[in-house]
């Protein structure tokens, strides 16, 4: 989780920012985010009326007991015992109905702020580049949308509304109990001292064990997730034993920092029922006295014994309530830290009306962002594709050729020079339409947990079945149809599983059917047999007969799908040709393509 | 504050007003497509209060060995409650006895007594509480951190095929929320519920002692707490089961969305996927707010039933002091139990939902220890120390689905030392071989044999130091590349692991990284490319030096010098070692000894590669030929 990547690790000193599981947080963190109370202003005002409502009877209840026992008890009239008993069953009802409405009320409230902070921040997720999402790995992104709002929604629905409430229950009983009896309410009010001094202490000791805890949590997921995902692997090494001490390992540290807090919040909970309990013996020592002498009723006794009662929850919590108040500002400094990156890549104005896809890369250079600049991944790219020309781009691992395609439909932005089609630099389109002149089918096809059709349509929502059936003729994908449900199976993680070559023939499907202007291929075709790559490529010539194309290629049979080839050498095109040309005048490309063992051994002998 | 979404005023889906119109849209499921419902572990059919038996069987099975423990914890807390509970009853008696002494003769000493028994009382219950925290809290823990242990070794234990079908995220989730969920009901829960119902039966008692008729008047209120508790959990067990659909809804879609991102901005995905966002979200907002608006009848429900009793039993408690017939501490003392007495219930929601969650996810969890693995480890293993690496295959059938075998009826006969490629379109039962050999799966009928045992009767550690097997899946540990290498042999010393390293032609981009072989993959690892990986994941294999090795399209993303360089070291590495290559690239059939064409689960074709092209008619010289022009 979150925890493997510490805020100071190397990378920090970057210009963007690692993610970290425990920004600096305060209560400005807090504030900014109050935006989102604004239109639950009134659900707030009646949220602390009734509260303050509800303060109020929980003291009156208390003092009509006093009256009823003093009065009719005392003195031996029975007629105010009704009206006072009817009293206080009244408040008792009145009590019980402002709590209703405010939960009534608050459910909504919060649940209204929970939902409006997830829609906006999957909105700005999805406006920030690859960049971004490169570096945050999907399950640090998701405890943010689950987790810490939760934690956001548990503060500003319960914890501030309780915060105020306890605070002024706290002060306006102490003032009654004063009233009351002035020596007694002075031991009741020394007794509150402590408490709230050593609740604090507390809950700032408590907030870093249970941090440490929720780390350790962090930790052990990994491993389990590594247990889960790397099972095949584990299982060919036979390294189950290995991973499993991992584990108990980590599982151990959890259990003993466990214990840690376990211990630490025994002995603040015992300390906080004891607390009252030797205030009540206090109490009851010096007020049995003073109904002894004569100084107090036995009345106001009762009362302030049960009024005195009725301040331990609100003490006790309020070192819950600013534990969850530290959470809440962690958790919204997590929020923001989404917030505040930047979508550094913003649509342009401009869109062209008849694409005809000319594309040029011009002096292109490009490095990751997190990248020191003197480790570009591209320097000085230059290539030029007319319309409806098709160039395969062919180069070692590693040498930038997935980077340079990723480039055109701005999933990252070029660091110098420019990418132009037919003439408009790519950054001054609007992105829509950029992406829609623009498809890609990646090698790592990515499937969503959604019907075959919806996968397919992900370019193009309003394709016709011909159409969806088309591409899925070009795409040799035609497995689809023999799904259980057809179309409308579910695939992806959450529904049927697919090979890695049914996957990619999904995912060039998709960018057929998205009909673009430029289509890109990035090594699509490395999952199929030989059989199924060659009928994929006799129905790729004729898509691409119309379309621009890059189709980056690691095979000699890929390569012809193209007019002509641009190798990648060390982040740059040092050659652009004919396939037949380059063969016989470059022997790097003929190193790169010629897959005849024998042959290449004897061209790597000879002196370079 | 610049950078805060502003909220506009434009009319938007996440209205609050629309609450209760009904949300369902008919899109929902048309994006979501069928699936069957066998694969879904979501509670679909309901989380009842009662455990299942296995569920049970789990809880019995943790507790067991603090069976002492518990006793003693019981004992405590119910002392604990004891002093607890006599506090009340001892201000009463502070009042009605302390006090007419007082007033008559100034004598304090009845007063003086009772005081301290409370001071005892309270310092009872302090250490006792003290004691029963901490050792219910160890209790817990341990539970806990065996539940982990189990676990996470069972699912290691289990085989591929179960992992095949029962997906990491739900191996993920098993070990992370389930185990979270039981974690919290130890932590909150538990306590909770014990302190309520020991109160519940105390108080009750308590009340009925201290005065039968007004303690009756008092207990009024029991069937109608019992009649509202009871709506509340079946309610409240219905909502809970609509939350956590919703919320998985809402954790798929989101994970999956910023999982592909790159797919989702390419082809301009934002607006549908916000549109389905939006739609989930606000479904799980209502669940939500069902469940919260439960609570907001229920604790407001116990509240009224608690001030109508309070309010009740003063009104009779003052007729009956009125006449005499009780004393003004016992009024008192009744007062305060019954405050003791309605706080725990307020908890009690509280409790229901951790409860539930708790029993659904151990529910899960005893689910998957049930399990077992379908490749069992032999009861009494035959050792094989230095394997020669000699596979038969005898008769060997083998089936996914009953009745379609996909090895109808293999014999083989590899010697030790040979170099076998596998060939043939997919699904020719190629890979099935090599899982067989690995024993990812056993056969369905006959015997796979490594230097004449049958694979079956190796124990899982022998197995794995004799076969290795490499596929596609280049998965990266956490940690550094030369720890990711080294999986392979734990103990090999920097050396080895570079001239692994060198050998497959990985250790120039390895030196290369940032932090050479020091290099975090975690952080670093998202760009290692998919050929670099798979180097990385070759030197593993070739450093843990198997006498059998696999590869199962093991080159697949290399580049074609990559790929060269990784065939010559072949051609060392796998002098003195049996190998099974499977490839579709017929470039790397060059360095077998010799070439089985599959098809339908049998062998078509044997023999050596040059002999079979020499043939030029069989279907591995068609296969061949195709290949050789497709280079051209």
């Amino acid at each position: 989780m979150s925890s493997t990547a510490p805020a100071t690790s190397p990378e920090s000193h970057h210009e963007h920012t690692q993610p970290s599981s425990h920004p600096p947080a305060g209560v400005h963190s807090l504030w900014r985010l109050r935006g989102y109370l604004r239109r639950h202003v009134p659900a707030l005002a009646v949220m602390l009326g009734t509260s303050l409502g509800g303060v109020g009877l929980s003291i009156a209840i208390p003092l009509v007991t006093k009256a009823l026992i003093d009065g009719p008890i005392a003195d031996g009239e029975i007629d105010p015992v009704l009206p006072l008993g009817l009293l206080a069953l009244a408040l008792g009802v009145l009590e019980a109905m402002l709590i209703f409405w405010r939960r009534w009320i608050q459910s909504n409230a919060v649940l209204g702020v929970e939902t409006d902070i997830r829609h906006d921040l999957y909105e700005h997720l999805q406006r920030l580049p690859m960049a971004f999402h490169s570096r945050w790995q999907s399950g640090q992104l998701l405890s943010r949308v689950t987790t810490d709002l939760s934690s956001i929604r548990r503060f500003s629905g319960f914890g501030l509304l309780f915060l105020l409430i306890n605070v002024t229950q706290l002060i306006v009983v102490t003032g009654v109990l004063l009233h009351m009896y002035l020596p007694l309410g002075l031991v009741v009010a020394a007794a509150a001292l402590p408490i709230i001094y050593l609740s604090m202490r507390f809950e700032k000791r408590y907030v870093v064990v249970s941090r440490r805890v929720q780390d350790e949590q962090g930790d052990l997921a990994t491993l389990a997730e590594e247990g889960a995902v790397g099972i095949r692997v584990i299982k060919s090494f036979g390294r189950s034993r290995h991973v499993s001490e991992q584990y108990d390992d980590a599982a151990r540290t959890l259990h003993a920092t466990s214990m840690d807090k376990v211990r630490l919040s025994a002995r603040f909970w015992t300390f906080l029922e004891v607390i009252p309990n030797l205030a009540v013996t206090l109490v009851l020592l010096l007020g049995a006295l003073g109904v002894g002498r004569g100084d107090l009723s036995p009345g106001t006794l009762v009362a302030f014994i049960v009024l005195m009662l009725s301040l331990v929850w609100p003490i006790a919590s309020l070192g819950v309530i600013l534990a969850m108040a530290q959470e809440a500002m962690t958790a919204s400094a997590r929020v923001l830290e989404i917030f505040d990156a930047e979508p550094a890549i913003v649509s342009g104005t401009e869109t062209l009306e008849r694409p005809r896809g000319h594309l040029r890369f011009e002096h292109v250079d490009f490095r990751f962002p997190d990248q020191h600049d003197d480790e570009l991944v591209l320097r000085d790219v230059n290539l030029d594709i007319a319309p409806g020309e098709t160039v395969a781009v062919v180069g070692a691992t590693g040498s930038g050729k997935t980077t340079m395609t990723a480039l055109v439909p701005r999933l990252h932005d070029v660091t110098a020079g420019r990418i132009t089609v037919d003439g408009v630099d790519v950054r001054d389109l609007t992105l829509p339409s950029l992406r829609t002149i623009v498809a890609t089918a990646f090698e790592e096809p990515t499937l969503f947990s959604m019907s075959a059709r919806e996968n397919l349509t992900l370019g193009r929502a309003d394709a016709t079945d011909d159409e969806i059936a088309e591409a899925v003729e070009v795409a040799q994908a035609g497995f689809v149809h023999d799904l259980p449900w057809g179309l409308d199976t579910r695939i992806g993680e959450q529904g049927m599983s697919l090979s890695g070559g049914q996957r990619q023939r999904l995912a060039l499907a998709r960018a057929v059917l998205a009909q673009p202007r430029i289509l890109v291929l990035d090594d699509t075709l490395s999952a199929l047999d030989v059989h199924t790559e060659k009928l994929v490529e006799e129905a790729l010539q004729r898509v691409l007969a119309d379309a621009t194309g890059i189709v980056v290629a690691h095979r000699a049979s890929t390569v012809m799908l193209a007019d002509k080839v641009a190798l990648l050498q060390g982040g740059t095109i040092t050659h652009v040709g004919q396939h037949s040309e380059l063969m016989a005048t470059v022997p790097a490309y003929r190193q790169l393509l010629a897959a005849d063992v024998s042959d290449s051994d004897a061209l790597e002998e000879a002196p370079a | 504050m610049t950078s805060t979404p502003v909220h506009t005023s434009t009319p938007d889906p996440r209205d609050p007003g629309n609450e209760e119109e009904p949300f369902e849209r008919a899109s929902q499921q048309d994006w979501r497509g069928v699936a069957g419902d066998g694969r879904s572990d979501e509670i679909t059919d309901a989380v009842s209060i009662r455990l299942r038996d296995r569920s049970r069987r789990l809880l019995g099975d943790l507790l067991r060995p603090h069976r002492t423990w518990l006793w003693i914890v019981v004992g405590i807390v119910i002392v604990e409650n004891a002093a607890r509970l006599s506090i009340p009853y001892l201000v009463k008696e502070g009042i009605d006895r302390g006090i007419p002494p007082i007033r008559e003769s100034g004598e304090t000493g009845t007063l003086y007594l009772i005081v301290g028994i409370v001071l005892l009382a309270t310092i009872t219950q302090a250490i006792t509480r003290q004691i029963f925290l901490v050792i219910s809290g160890r209790i817990g823990q341990d539970m806990l951190f065996e539940l982990r242990r189990r676990v996470f070794r069972h699912f290691q234990k289990l085989s591929p095929a179960f992992h095949d079908d029962y997906t990491s995220g739900r191996v993920i989730s098993r070990q992370t929320s389930d185990v979270d969920a039981i974690y919290e009901m130890l932590e909150t829960g538990f306590d909770g519920l014990v302190t309520a119902l020991l109160t519940l039966v105390g108080t009750s008692v308590l009340l009925l002692v201290l005065d039968v008729k007004l303690g009756l008047v008092a207990l009024l209120c029991f069937p109608f707490l019992m009649l509202l508790t009871n709506w509340f959990r079946k309610e409240s067990a219905k909502t809970y089961r609509v939350t956590r659909e919703k919320v998985a809804l809402v954790i798929v879609h989101f994970v999956e969305s910023m999982g592909g991102i790159r797919a989702v901005q390419a082809f301009r995905r934002e607006d549908r996927n916000q549109e389905i966002f939006d739609d989930i979200n606000h479904q799980y907002r209502r669940a939500n707010l069902r469940a919260f608006r439960l609570v907001a009848w229920f604790m407001p429900g116990i509240k009224l039933i608690g001030n109508l009793t309070i309010g009740v039993t003063l009104l009779y408690g003052a007729y009956l002091a009125f006449h005499g017939e009780v004393t003004v501490g016992v009024l008192a003392a009744f007062l305060l139990y019954l405050r003791q007495f309605f706080e725990p219930m307020q908890e009690i929601s509280q409790f229901y939902n951790t409860f539930q969650s708790a029993s659904a996810a151990l529910e899960k969890l005893s689910g998957v220890l049930e399990e077992e693995p379908s490749v069992a480890e032999p009861a009494r293993p035959v050792p094989l120390d230095d394997a020669r690496g000699e596979l038969t295959f005898d008769a060997v059938r083998f089936e996914y689905v009953e009745g379609v075998a996909v090895l109808p009826g293999l014999d083989l006969q590899v010697p030790a030392g040979q170099t076998v490629a596998l060939v043939g379109t997919t699904g020719a039962g190629k890979t099935t071989l090599a899982k067989l050999v690995s024993r990812f799966y056993d056969p369905v009928s006959g015997a796979v044999r490594l230097d004449g045992i049958d694979v079956r009767e190796l124990d899982d550690e022998t197995l794995r130091r004799c076969v290795v097997m490499v596929t596609q899946e280049n998965y990266l540990f956490s940690g550094t590349v030369a720890d990711n290498i080294r999986f392979g042999k734990p103990d090999a010393t920097m050396d080895e692991v570079v001239a692994a390293t060198t050998a497959i032609g990985a250790h120039d981009f390895i030196v290369a990284l940032p932090q050479g072989y020091e290099t975090d993959v975690a952080n670093r690892g998202g760009r290692l490319s998919a050929g670099q990986r798979q180097l990385v994941a070759f030197a593993r294999a070739f450093l843990a030096n198997p006498a059998v090795l696999i590869l199962d399209e093991a080159t697949s993303s290399l580049d074609v010098p990559s790929e060269r360089l990784v065939q010559r070291a072949l051609k060392t590495i796998l002098r003195n070692r049996t190998a099974l290559i499977i490839a579709h690239r017929l470039s790397t059939v060059e360095i077998a000894d010799r070439v089985l064409v599959m098809e339908h689960g049998d062998v078509v074709e044997d023999g050596s590669p040059d002999d079979l092209i020499a043939s030029g008619d069989g279907r591995f010289s068609d296969l061949h030929d195709a290949w050789l022009e497709s280079l051209a």
